[in-house]
């Protein structure tokens, strides 16, 4: 399985590198996002600040769908899938793959959004260890969860549309849980970030272990 | 006979249409059989059952041995399908796109150099991504990911569509080499075909059903040649389930 996997991402950040659809357009875009963000809040310089950690991972969770949709969009635009169902690769192993290559796309982006968050809301990056791990959880679990529904939405004609609604709600745990702990990293609120990041990880393990069992039949269903 | 494929009136549906209406056919191994009948006569569904891609709700079905529905996941890897579209990744080379597929298979890397040089891609074109191949190169090397899997049941859906004349006459002798080493190939086509594999076993579909040859005026007419005007298949096509 973790062969599997290894290959299935290779694969997928190799086209990623080739195509460049990540760096060229997912990338422009969360940042356009982000200075939306700054022109709605901009009479509040304070809120902006507070509201930071919420606006960053927002912006992730729309640049996630992208990312998900181009993934398989890799699969289905000429048939590829087939080849993948009818390979000796194991499912988990092309669930983990996938997963992975679109959360090391995401975690670059983080890293360019957090650069907008310091630079455009003023906000100060603290609590590194805790910020590092709630990214590195939260990533886990959207590119988890994202790569499942992917793969649920990818034989339908309405995909482009079906997917981000039946994400948003999904998400939506782990983007509260991840901001809750940012908040508490950046010293926004007083809450226990390292309890938000315990949740955050359960929900990760929730939709890393769903897609490990469920990927086969997802994709049976395509 | 040893079989390769053995339908006995198997039924597939989508949704409540019938793509396969009661298909009978056998096929032996390492033979090579062509598949005929106008579009929507059933042949892609035919391959794809045949792959265990399409589950089947009727009849009776052996592939390889293995019942395609049931045991799906053992008999995919035994099967190499070339469908319609090429199942390439048009970012990848024509020389990473065979890799995938080889390395997906466990194969050697050495198989990929072969396969792609058995398809006719010297070096300089087999750096080049999938994307700016020519439609005839991109089906060639949709055959050389097939190839490199060395499958024991060939399933081929309009394999020289946009082949030219040498690289047709490539294919047909690879083809001949696969039947010779033990492989069985099913290819559907509506073209005509060169004369070698026009003298192979030819079935003919029609309505989801496989038909005497007589019954499927329509397949005539695309090929170029006499239309054999018949009133109704021989094979009639049984009730198809109803499904809820």
């Amino acid at each position: 399985m973790w062969r599997d996997a290894l290959l299935v991402a290779g694969k997928d950040l190799r086209i990623e590198g080739s195509s460049k659809v990540a760096l060229n357009q997912v990338g422009p875009y969360s940042v356009v996002v982000l200075l939306l963000f700054g022109f709605a809040f901009d009479q509040d310089r304070p809120l902006l600040t507070e509201a930071a950690p919420g606006l960053f991972w927002i912006a992730v969770l729309f640049s996630a769908v992208l990312a998900v949709q181009r993934s398989f969009a890799l699969e289905t635009s000429d048939g590829a899938v087939d080849r993948l169902r009818l390979s000796r690769l194991e499912p988990a192993g092309i669930f983990l793959g996938k997963a992975a290559a679109v959360a090391v796309q995401l975690l670059l982006l983080e890293g360019l959004l957090a650069l907008g968050v310091v630079v455009l809301f003023h906000a100060r990056l603290a609590g590194a260890a805790l910020l590092g791990a709630s990214a590195l959880v939260a990533t886990a679990g959207i590119a988890a969860a994202g790569v499942a529904y992917a793969a649920l939405s990818m034989g339908l004609r309405v995909r482009e549309t079906l997917l981000p609604l039946l994400l948003a709600p999904v998400l939506a745990p782990i983007v509260l849980a991840s901001t809750e702990a940012w908040r508490s990293a950046l010293g926004v609120s007083t809450g226990d970030g390292w309890r938000w990041l315990g949740l955050l990880g359960g929900f990760a393990a929730i939709y890393l272990a769903g897609g490990v069992l469920s990927f086969g039949a997802l994709m049976e269903e395509t | 006979m040893l079989l390769s494929v053995r339908f006995r009136g198997v039924v597939a549906l989508a949704a409540r249409y019938p793509l396969l209406a009661g298909a009978d056919l056998d096929v032996a191994v390492g033979e090579v059989v062509v598949v005929r009948g106008a579009n929507g006569a059933g042949k892609t569904s035919l391959l794809r059952a045949m792959a265990g891609l399409l589950p089947l709700v009727a009849g009776e079905a052996s592939v390889l041995g293995l019942d395609p529905t049931v045991d799906a996941r053992r008999l995919r890897p035994l099967v190499g399908l070339l469908g319609h579209r090429n199942g390439l990744y048009e970012d990848l080379s024509a020389e990473q796109n065979v890799m995938f597929a080889a390395r997906a298979e466990r194969r050697p890397k050495a198989d990929v150099q072969s396969a792609l040089a058995r398809l006719g891609f010297d070096r300089r074109v087999a750096a080049t991504p999938a994307a700016k191949l020519s439609a005839g190169q991109r089906r060639r090397l949709a055959l050389a990911t097939v190839l490199v899997r060395q499958p024991r049941l060939w399933l081929l859906d309009e394999p020289h569509a946009g082949l030219d004349a040498h690289h047709r006459q490539l294919l047909d002798e690879l083809l001949d080499e696969v039947a010779a080493s033990g492989a069985t190939v099913v290819l559907a086509s509506h073209e005509q075909l060169a004369d070698g594999l026009e003298a192979k076993r030819t079935v003919w579909m029609s309505g989801g059903a496989v038909v005497e040859r007589a019954a499927a005026p329509a397949v005539a007419d695309v090929v170029g040649v006499a239309a054999e005007v018949a009133p109704a298949p021989s094979a009639p096509c049984p009730q198809v389930p109803h499904v809820a």
